[in-house]
């Protein structure tokens, strides 16, 4: 599974949002209604998921759905 | 009736917790009775049987801690329910404590519970509902000479929790104190014969409490007919405090 499809999974199971939502421009505050918990919640899943550490301060970069999967890929994860 | 639903309950091993074990299984939860004592442990296991799921840990420990959430994760339903019940005492005059006394009781009473519940909240938030109750005692909100230390780690419990309570109210999570007055305990056995009849006579209800009645509080506040109900310390005192 490509890290687009693996973080998509994560997060229509996390938000409780359907996959077609999920896009790249996706804001996961104002398009996916995720709040502060949420975002706590699904940074913890990626730090699980993918094996990391995620700063508060790198956690509140990762505003859109792309960011994500950029942020992961600078932190050299590919799938 | 089985809830299909795990609670776990810090010092359960004897004592209030194994009352709040004992009533929470009653009404159909899953225990994970988390203690240091493993001998009481074994002995309660024996006694309540299976649905007391025995789980030895020092709750100053995170490493353990993280390895207890993983094993109940993996072994019982889902978590929905903690009550942190632990609690110590080094009671002496503050002129007379020691930093360690000081230390110790703070870290297993109040921060001992804000580990715990730190452990196993994830659990509570994804199933959008849940219940958090905390042991506090009367003396954090009256003090106590002698226990300053207790004191302290009991009050701070009422202040963690109503911030708790504002962080998950959104997720249908309750977040809950229990205020004990004086229960007849080891605990309060060990008390100074002239300290527990100065108590005495200054309860309205002239008894001291029972374990159970601090259980039947928990099981409510932890019970479908409060999920409205969060942020609150319900005193059960037999009116020492009002």
């Amino acid at each position: 599974m490509s890290l687009e499809n693996r973080i998509a999974e994560i997060i229509v199971s996390r938000l409780n949002v359907k996959p077609e939502e999920v896009t790249d421009t996706a804001s996961l505050k104002d398009d996916l209604g995720a709040d502060s918990l949420d975002m706590v919640d699904l940074m913890m899943d990626l730090e699980d998921t993918f094996n990391l550490k995620i700063s508060d301060e790198e956690g509140n970069t990762l505003q859109t759905v792309g960011s994500v999967v950029s942020f992961l890929k600078t932190k050299g994860i590919e799938a | 009736m089985n809830l299909n639903a795990t609670a776990v309950v810090t010092g359960a091993a004897r004592g209030i917790g194994l009352e709040i074990a004992r009533k929470l299984i009653s009404v159909g939860w899953t225990v994970a009775a988390l203690d240091m004592l493993e001998d009481d442990l074994k002995r309660s296991a024996t006694e309540l049987g299976y649905n007391y799921r025995p789980y030895t840990v020092n709750i100053t420990d995170s490493e353990q801690l993280a390895e207890v959430s993983k094993a109940v994760g993996n072994d019982l339903p889902p978590v929905k329910g903690i009550v942190n019940n632990a609690g110590i005492t080094r009671d002496t005059l503050m002129m007379r404590m020691s930093e360690d006394q000081w230390n110790m009781v703070i870290d297993v009473n109040l921060t001992g519970a804000w580990r715990v519940t730190q452990a196993f909240m994830r659990s509570l938030i994804r199933a959008r509902e849940g219940s958090i109750v905390s042991i506090s005692s009367v003396v954090g909100l009256v003090g106590a000479a002698g226990q300053t230390n207790y004191a302290a780690s009991k009050a701070g419990l009422i202040g963690m929790s109503k911030s708790l309570m504002r962080e998950l109210a959104g997720r249908g999570v309750t977040v809950n104190v229990v205020a004990p007055g004086f229960i007849e305990t080891e605990m309060t056995e060990k008390l100074p014969e002239e300290v527990r009849s100065d108590y005495l006579s200054r309860i309205p209800a002239a008894r001291l409490g029972l374990p159970v009645e601090i259980a039947e509080a928990v099981a409510f506040l932890m019970s479908s007919s409060a999920k409205y109900i969060t942020g609150i310390v319900l005193p059960v005192d037999g009116g020492l405090t009002t």
